[in-house]
């Protein structure tokens, strides 16, 4: 039932098989310590496969959503993902089958060379030496940027930098992929190659993002996220020709 | 985190907020130097300047206890005193044993002890108002009229400024090794303790040359808006009378308590 | 201790005003002749430079990675700082941190200041610097392991300086105190070397330019390297022949309870600002004429640094 496809044969390292749904969010309410609420209440599901986009104003709560997802926030409600409940035994789980790729890839690259950096998961969780290899390889591959292997990351481009911070969290073959604001800061070529590069992704998928071309382009499905709700939870194409919801959210059909 | 995370200051219409920064940064240090010139066991002389702080607070119109909610000790160095109550010399107090080890504490051991640490909780709440009720920036222009070079206040001015900018960089840093730091079932996982030292070290070398390309960048927008190497700063203090008259009757008092303590 | 849990910051009330004096006296004759230092060699460009390296280190501080049971590792950043930005900004770089440190965050006393600085800042860059600064010419391995090296008895001094500090002011029984700091930062000192080398070795990676020996050399003479290898010397013999129990040292933070061994010698308190004694051991003399031997000679050694490049 696993959706997922590289180029690379089935790992026997893996997480337990896949039994419904990938992510299941029920009620979710989080404040910060300061008491400012950023999620009032959130219900979400995600089947094994969807590609779903989060759009909302800035503030609206879908960075802090993302970061419940692997547990580095920890709200009240429930929250479980590929079948894994969030709690705090389980982090450690959690985080390899959910692979989050932050917005600014500087945080994500801390690691010398390309190689060192996209094998930091796979050496964490202890694989072995050829396992680390393969999946590197096949990482870098996914992304299109085997060739930047013993590339320094430090003096990469944004775009090429995205792209193998992308990398970084596929090598650890996770069953949710969720990206924060991918296409922000791209000019148009690096940003059609991530379009292609997360279309070719066979990977159940959520994705924050101002750019709602790309949103219509790639994510059948849309969540419309406003002061820590859920306001509109829909097909891309149908949601799009609702002006006045758009309105009332910020967002502008592109 | 939040922008603010560094910020030491409590607004409040006082005459303590009203009064000049250079003045508040004298009395604090004169006030830290009476604790050390105090001799140990001079109770009343402790509580006499217990005293001084309490009414600190209450002219610093931020509540009677803001400065002792705030004044925990670091306890490394508590533990560091408290062998002072076991040192010989003095008359003992009890004799324990644990184990294979004599402990005896002693009465001059004690007091020592105690007057150190006393000593230090004072001191540490008297900072703890000054950063209250003083600004930074107006901290800053304080040390520069009390002739601290001109070099040291400006990089310390800057460290300020961009301190939230860094720490916020290294949390999301450390925030983006947690997401990567899994485990699979009936894996052994986060390597030796040496590859994760490594890694953050790895991090602080990231972290540095970011810092190095960023102050050429600084540079360049300093150079941009006419920097040459010179830093003016705009706000002029002037000391009143009221600020002398303060300084002043807070001195004498301090010297009034060195000298009760020696009676 | 708020955002630097390496246990070095001592607060007010903790030294005696002799021993804060000597010390603030000490730091501000480093502190002057860096400022004049640095004047000549960074120019303008130096200030944004050094508050934002300032920034760094204090963000630095906060990286922390897992030890052993919940235990965490940090990082002090004085050898590094030293290393790629030269002893004489290294030194006004740890003086802004601490000073801030200590001012903003309490973490640190305010009399006792001089004496943090010069422990945090200026040894740290004498040893951090002069091991450095002596194989600059050496391949990259050595280059590494020496600065891996000073890191760690940068660390290691600077206990030893807070430890000696502590025991001349009369807080702390040289017996305890000597093995639990040394203790503790051995194992500290592990971290920062080796965080201190992949930082390094990352940067040499990335910028080499910034490494390069001519500008290394450039930022501080060969004084540093006197300076440096004698205190680091100095550090390792003083260390075992201070301590009651040279077993020590492998002690972790929580481990340490500070438990007495039984004062052999009789110790006197004396309420004024003398030095006390350790009775009839050899060691109370020896301990106290080096330490004010080991101060005297770095500062000698740095003035003759300091002339030397006014020769040339």
């Amino acid at each position: 039932m696993n959706p997922k496809t590289h180029t690379h044969p089935t790992s026997s390292y893996d997480l337990p098989p896949l039994e419904g749904d990938v992510l299941q969010i029920s009620d979710l309410y989080f404040s910060y310590p300061d008491g400012h609420p950023a999620l009032d209440g959130i219900n979400l599901t995600l089947k094994a496969g969807e590609k779903a986009a989060l759009v909302g104003p800035n503030g609206a709560g879908k960075s802090t959503l993302m970061l419940h997802l692997n547990g580095i926030l920890r709200g009240k409600g429930g929250l479980t993902v590929a079948g894994i409940p969030l709690n705090e035994k389980n982090l450690p789980l959690i985080r390899a089958a959910v692979g989050l790729v932050f917005q600014n890839p500087d945080d994500q690259l801390f690691s010398p060379t390309v190689f060192e950096d996209v094998a930091f998961g796979p050496l964490h969780m202890g694989l072995p030496e050829d396992e680390i290899r393969q999946r590197v390889d096949a990482a870098l591959e996914n992304v299109r940027m085997s060739a930047y292997r013993e590339r320094l990351s430090h003096h990469l481009s944004v775009g090429e930098k995205k792209r193998i911070a992308i990398a970084t969290v596929l090598a650890m073959n996770p069953r949710l992929l969720v990206l924060d604001e991918p296409s922000a800061g791209l000019d148009p070529r690096a940003r059609r190659t991530l379009i292609h590069l997360l279309r070719d992704l066979n990977l159940t998928m959520l994705v924050s993002s101002h750019d709602l071309a790309m949103v219509r382009e790639l994510f059948p499905r849309m969540i419309i996220v406003d002061e820590g709700r859920i306001v509109a939870d829909g097909p891309t194409a149908e949601l799009l020709e609702n002006q006045p919801l758009l309105e009332a959210h910020g967002l502008e059909k592109p | 985190m939040h922008a603010d995370a560094f910020d030491r200051y409590y607004h409040a219409e006082s005459p303590l907020h009203r009064l000049d920064p250079r003045v508040k940064v004298v009395l604090t240090v004169a006030f830290i130097l009476s604790n050390a010139l105090l001799p140990d066991g001079a109770w009343a002389a402790f509580g006499l300047a217990w005293l001084l702080i309490l009414a600190a607070n209450h002219f610093s119109r931020l509540g009677l206890d803001f400065s002792f909610r705030r004044s925990f000790i670091a306890l490394p160095f508590a533990l560091a005193a408290l062998s002072a109550i076991f040192m010989p010399g003095g008359k003992p107090l009890a004799e324990w044993t644990l184990g294979p080890i004599q402990l005896i504490p002693t009465e001059a051991g004690l007091l020592r002890f105690a007057s150190i640490m006393l000593r230090s909780w004072l001191s540490v709440q008297a900072g703890i108002l000054l950063i209250a009720v003083t600004q930074f920036p107006d901290m800053i222009h304080a040390f520069e009229h009390l002739r601290v070079p001109a070099l040291l206040t400006t990089i310390v001015a800057f460290l300020y400024r961009y301190l939230f900018v860094l720490t916020d960089e290294v949390m999301r840093l450390m925030r983006a090794r947690e997401a990567r730091s899994a485990a699979l079932p009936g894996l052994k996982s986060g390597g030796t303790v040496f590859w994760r030292a490594r890694i953050t070290g790895n991090m602080a070398g990231q972290l540095f040359l970011r810092s190095y390309e960023r102050s050429d960048r600084i540079y360049n927008a300093m150079l941009a808006r006419g920097y040459r190497g010179q830093l003016r700063t705009l706000r002029a203090h002037v000391l009143t009378r009221r600020d002398w008259l303060i300084l002043g009757l807070a001195l004498f008092l301090l010297l009034f308590l060195q000298l009760l303590a020696r009676l | 201790m708020l955002f630097s849990p390496v246990p070095l910051h001592i607060p007010d009330g903790f030294l005696t005003l002799a021993i804060s004096l000597i010390f603030w006296g000490l730091t501000v004759v480093a502190v002057g002749m860096a400022i004049s230092k640095t004047n000549k060699t960074l120019g303008e460009k130096q200030v944004p430079l050094m508050g934002i390296m300032a920034a760094f280190i204090f963000a630095a501080q906060m990286l922390n990675f897992p030890v052993a049971g919940g235990t965490s590792g940090h990082f002090l950043g004085g050898a590094l700082a030293a290393i790629v930005l030269g002893p004489w900004a290294a030194i006004l770089v740890m003086t802004a941190v601490v000073g801030l440190q200590g001012l903003l965050f309490q973490d640190g006393g305010l009399l006792v200041m001089g004496a943090n600085i010069f422990n945090m800042g200026v040894l740290t860059a004498m040893i951090g610097f002069g091991l450095y600064r002596s194989v600059l010419n050496a391949n990259k391995i050595t280059r590494l392991a020496v600065a891996g090296a000073g890191a760690w008895l940068s660390t290691m001094a600077a206990a030893l300086l807070t430890s000696l500090q502590l025991w001349l002011s009369g807080t702390s029984s040289l017996q305890i105190v000597i093995p639990a700091m040394l203790g503790v930062h051995a194992i500290i000192g592990l971290g920062e070397a080796i965080i201190t080398v992949a930082a390094l070795a990352f940067i040499l990676q990335a910028r080499p330019d910034l490494l390069d020996s001519q500008a290394v050399a450039e930022k501080g003479g060969r004084g540093w390297i006197y300076a440096g290898v004698l205190i680091s010397i100095l550090a390792v013999l003083l260390s075992p022949f201070a301590s009651a129990n040279p077993d020590g040292l492998e002690r972790i933070a929580e481990d340490v309870g500070f438990l007495e061994r039984g004062l052999a010698a009789p110790y006197q308190i004396l309420p004024d600002y003398t030095i006390p004694f350790l009775g009839e051991t050899a060691l109370s003399t020896v301990v106290a004429g080096i330490v004010g031997a080991l101060v005297v000679l770095g500062m000698i050694v740095l003035l003759g640094s300091l002339l030397k490049k006014k020769e040339a």
